[in-house]
């Protein structure tokens, strides 16, 4: 059964996909997909514990020896990426049992938990695999079941917002499938391992290059760099707000994973870094993406969207900590990676229970919420201030990093540049809160309160982790140094 | 009890109140009851752990490492010793004066006025035993938060502005300045605790150059300028929150964190080396200087009083940066004897608001005959920041004067001079108007003395017999301050 793990990870959710068409009835499909997700993070917490305790898994699927068959590979990088997005797919399904009576028809609970798990598994399936093409396949599956999801939202707008995804993802898709098709040609493996070893015969040719720039470009696209992020606000917006609860809290950070895991297992970080000019073009991108898109959130009217922006500005934190190309900046990526996932679950779990009662996330109907609802609000509160990365939540600890990876390189104008950033959240966060306690309720609403429990718990839970591993980074801190060491030392999965 | 619960005790007592304050809102009496015992203990706790370390005893407490190498660390030295003794015994009496004030005054929300309150001395608390700059930072940081919600406290659009500027300015230069230079220090020197004689050595000294601007202009709380509108902006808050959070335990945090960071970061010798030591030397001499022109510009009596609290600190920064033990121990001296002054003049501010619901200057001529108590403790209360006999303020500026030869600089000692010259020019009018003139709304001479409700009373009272004291009996402040230069590795005189 242990030995299994990796490939149970992913099969779980796949097999409880399918089966929640068969069980149809809109209370117990909620229910279902819950325990298929539970069970899910269950099997990561044991695979977490199997790599801290025996290093490296490798798995081969069906039995087939490694560059021949597909194979599963489970190092520190993955498995702490495992638990986090299990652990979000499964706290966020908690919240949804409520959440989408509201915003979706009961008669399309099914298709929201099947794309759901369908999503999970293609998110899962990309962080086990150590096999390029399954990547790609991944990749897919879980783009399509959340073009879904977002299509699942009931503004209609919710369309478009899907279909803008769905031309920019499938772009992203394409230039991915070129570039592993280019790397096929010249080497003859998908095998990432073997990838690895056989690259460097080739590096110099035109080929390899233009097939690392279009795998690159392609995954860029698909974890919404900016200027490639302009899918994302509106499918954030529109979707249903556990969707977006969701995506926001794992896929941009899959794709993430999956830049780091080619730049430095495939590729490896001397090549990335000298011949291409991959670290100039990430510094740039990154620190304008932080500040075009936070000052873009300070002027939003809706508080999904505000968030999505705010959501690319992090992702511009994360390709900033890992331009650094040190060590200590791969572990301020890799625990942002973590620490953003749990702000933003959070949030936008809370803006999905205001959804909820009052059925907008404009700001203006924020207005005087802080009196009607007021856990929802302190929560929404202590996710913003973990946003702004006060002490003792976990964005203090990844500003802490970045700052510290910048100065050990001495990059001096770029520190102040990033503390400069986070005032902007302050600004935007800020605003959120004087509509929420300085401005007197727009309308009068007797039944506005605080969400059932089976919202607030998680919401809590999410708050608590926020300030949990804002104290104790023993896990974080401890899994993302050895996973940064780990691919720096050129040691593969 | 051992040492370190009591120490432990000084930050969770605060805290414990907390929950009394929420399980018993719906019964002020037992509300206050609370606050009112939650500060009798405090005063004990701090007590005893005065008579411990008095006793020679080290006292300090490790736990929590949030970042390797980074740990929540307390260790109690004599300043901060000082500086808890004022807060806690301040905070009783504050507490007084509020039951007077917030009852007199029909102030809504008293229960989170209250809870925010108690936070704030708990992070008093915490900044005072603060063995390394992380703890300090953190504890920093949550005051500035826990006082947010008491400067925007009446609600309306006023106090919403007067919040933005306040949180804009004090968390800017925190994140901005303050948190790089913690960073910084970190990075160069290796570690972030306090170390008698600094924790520098000859071959840092160009970074230290960059990093004490950095410190002095990032501790906002300080109100050096140009970073002290905050202070102003935050007189609209009810009165017990100007008196007691920004005349003693914000702003004493602010210039207790400069000293500190003075002595046991730095050094003097390090200070004495440092080319940018002079530039912000008499920047803080241009900001005593300044900020009393201003006051004597402001009719609103808390604006006055706002200005002439910049220019106090300014002088603890003055005596900081002098670096010599003459300077030292009176801005630690200063550090309590303007707590006193200040607080009187504050309580008699809101005494006047509340009994006469006067606040400008201009309205308060003949008050003295209605209100004798109150106005007798605001000459006294004056007379302390002057700087004159009978009041403790004679002693702690004495010092810092004789900072000042010892140091040849005897521009700023013409500064301290003519600083005095303007606090009596803009502090003395106003009792002294309100005796000798005659009151224009009691034409028929009735005389009726109508003073604020008898627990406010009580209060201001108690701190403007504080002031006489001190100057008769000074020696547990010099004995702290002589204590607190044996510690930092500074002779003593």
């Amino acid at each position: 059964m242990i030995d299994h793990l990796p490939i149970l990870q992913v099969i779980v959710p796949l097999l409880g996909a399918p089966l929640c068409l068969i069980v149809r009835s809109p209370r117990a499909v909620g229910l279902f997909a819950l325990l298929t997700s539970t069970i899910t993070f269950l099997v990561s917490c044991l695979l977490l514990q199997q790599v801290l305790l025996h290093g490296t898994i490798a798995y081969e699927l069906g039995g087939w020896a490694a560059p021949w068959g597909i194979e599963y590979r489970i190092d520190y990088l993955n498995s702490y990426l495992l638990l986090l997005v299990s652990a979000m797919g499964a706290i966020v399904l908690v919240a949804s049992q409520t959440s989408i009576d509201r915003e979706l028809p009961r008669s399309r609970h099914m298709l929201f938990y099947t794309a759901y798990l369908l999503c999970l598994t293609g998110l899962l399936g990309i962080l086990c695999t150590g096999d390029a093409f399954n990547v790609f396949v991944f990749l897919e599956i879980s783009a399509l079941s959340s073009y879904t999801l977002i299509a699942l939202g009931n503004d209609r707008r919710a369309l478009t917002a899907s279909y803008q995804y769905l031309i920019m993802g499938t772009i992203g898709a394409t230039f991915i499938i070129i570039g592993v098709g280019l790397m096929y040609m010249m080497t003859g493996t998908l095998n990432m391992y073997d990838l690895a070893q056989r690259l460097p015969e080739v590096h110099n040719s035109k080929t390899v290059l233009s097939a690392i720039g279009f795998f690159i470009v392609g995954v860029c696209l698909k974890l919404a760099l900016f200027p490639l992020h302009l899918w994302l606000p509106n499918a954030y917006a529109f979707a249903p707000s556990i969707a977006t609860a969701f995506l926001a809290a794992t896929s941009t950070k899959v794709a993430v994973y999956v830049l780091i895991r080619f730049i430095f297992s495939v590729v490896g970080p001397e090549f990335a870094n000298t011949v291409l000019p991959l670290q100039e073009i990430f510094v740039v991108l990154g620190i304008s993406g932080i500040f075009a898109t936070s000052i873009s959130a300070i002027y939003q009217l809706n508080i999904k969207r505000l968030f999505a922006y705010s959501s690319v500005a992090q992702i511009g934190y994360m390709i900033l900590a890992l331009a650094i190309g040190t060590p200590l900046g791969l572990t301020a990526t890799l625990l942002h990676l973590f620490n953003h996932a749990l702000m933003k679950a959070a949030l936008f779990l809370a803006i999905g229970a205001v959804v909820y009662r009052v059925g907008s996330s404009q700001l203006s109907h924020f207005a005087g919420l802080g009196r009607q609802m007021p856990w929802t609000m302190a929560a929404l509160v202590a996710g913003g201030l973990s946003l702004i990365g006060v002490p003792l939540t976990v964005g203090f600890v990844s500003k802490w990093y970045l700052v510290l990876a910048l100065l050990e390189n001495g990059w001096w104008p770029l520190t102040v540049l990033v503390l400069f950033s986070s005032l902007l959240a302050v600004i935007y966060v800020w605003r959120i809160v004087e509509w929420v306690y300085f401005a007197s309720p727009r309308i009068f609403i007797e039944e506005v309160k605080d969400p059932p429990l089976s919202q607030l718990v998680p919401i809590y839970v999410l708050v608590f982790a926020n300030f949990y591993f804002g104290i104790d980074t023993s896990l974080t801190v401890g899994v993302s140094k050895r996973a940064a060491e780990a691919l720096f030392g050129g040691i593969f999965l | 009890m051992t040492a370190e619960t009591l120490l432990l005790l000084t930050i969770l007592v605060p805290l414990g109140a907390v929950i009394g304050i929420v399980a018993l809102g719906h019964s002020p009496n037992l509300r206050e009851a609370v606050s009112l015992t939650a500060s009798l203990v405090l005063i004990y706790l701090t007590v005893s752990l005065y008579k411990i370390t008095g006793a020679g005893a080290a006292v300090s407490w490790e736990g929590l490492h949030i970042l390797p190498g980074l740990v929540l660390f307390f260790s109690i030295e004599p300043l901060g010793m000082l500086f808890s003794l004022i807060g806690s015994f301040l905070w009783l009496i504050t507490t007084i004066y509020s039951i007077g004030y917030m009852r007199g005054h029909q102030e809504k929300n008293q229960t989170r006025f209250y809870i925010c309150f108690a936070i704030a001395i708990s992070s008093v608390m915490g900044i005072s035993y603060a063995g390394n700059l992380f703890t300090l930072f953190i504890f920093y940081e949550i005051l500035t938060l826990s006082t947010y919600p008491l400067v925007t406290h009446a609600g309306t659009e006023k106090a919403k502005l007067g919040g933005r500027v306040y949180l804009g300015i004090l968390l800017t230069t925190s994140i901005l300045f303050l948190l790089l230079a913690i960073i910084g220090t970190w990075y160069i020197a290796g570690t972030v605790d306090f170390h008698p004689g600094g924790i520098f050595d000859q071959s840092h000294t160009l970074a230290a150059a960059v990093l004490l601007p950095l410190y002095v202009f990032g501790i906002g709380k300080a109100a050096i300028m140009p970073f002290h509108r905050w202070l102003p902006a935050a007189m609209v808050a009810p009165t017990p929150v100007s008196a007691l959070l920004h005349a003693v335990a914000v702003v004493k945090a602010g210039v207790f964190s400069v000293l500190k960071i003075c002595t046991y970061i730095f050094g003097f010798d390090m200070l004495n080396r440092l080319p940018t030591t002079n530039f912000l030397l008499y920047l803080a001499g241009a900001s005593v200087i300044i900020a009393s022109l201003v006051a004597m510009k402001q009719d609103n009596l808390k604006a006055r009083l706002a200005y002439s609290t910049v220019s106090q600190l300014s002088y603890i920064t003055v005596g900081a940066l002098l670096a010599n033990s003459a300077g030292a121990l009176g801005g630690a001296m200063h550090i309590g004897m303007h707590a006193f002054g200040k607080i009187t003049l504050f309580f008699c501010a809101g005494a006047i608001m509340v009994a006469t619901h006067k606040t400008e200057i201009s309205d308060m001529r003949g008050l003295g005959r209605r209100m004798p108590v109150t106005m007798t403790a605001f000459f006294i209360g004056s007379l302390s920041i002057i700087g004159l006999p009978p009041c403790g303020g004679t002693w702690s500026k004495w010092y810092l004067m004789i900072g000042t030869i010892e140091a040849d600089k005897l521009i700023l000692m013409v500064v301290l001079m003519v600083s005095s010259l303007l606090n009596i020019a803009y502090l003395l009018p106003i009792p002294i108007k309100g005796f000798l003139y005659p009151d224009p709304d009691d034409k028929k001479g009735l005389r009726q003395v109508k003073e604020a409700p008898l627990p406010s009373l009580v209060a201001l009272s108690l701190t403007s017999v504080g002031c006489i004291v001190l100057f008769i009996y000074p020696q547990p402040l010099y004995e702290l301050g002589t204590y607190f230069l044996e510690a930092a590795g500074v002779h003593g005189r």
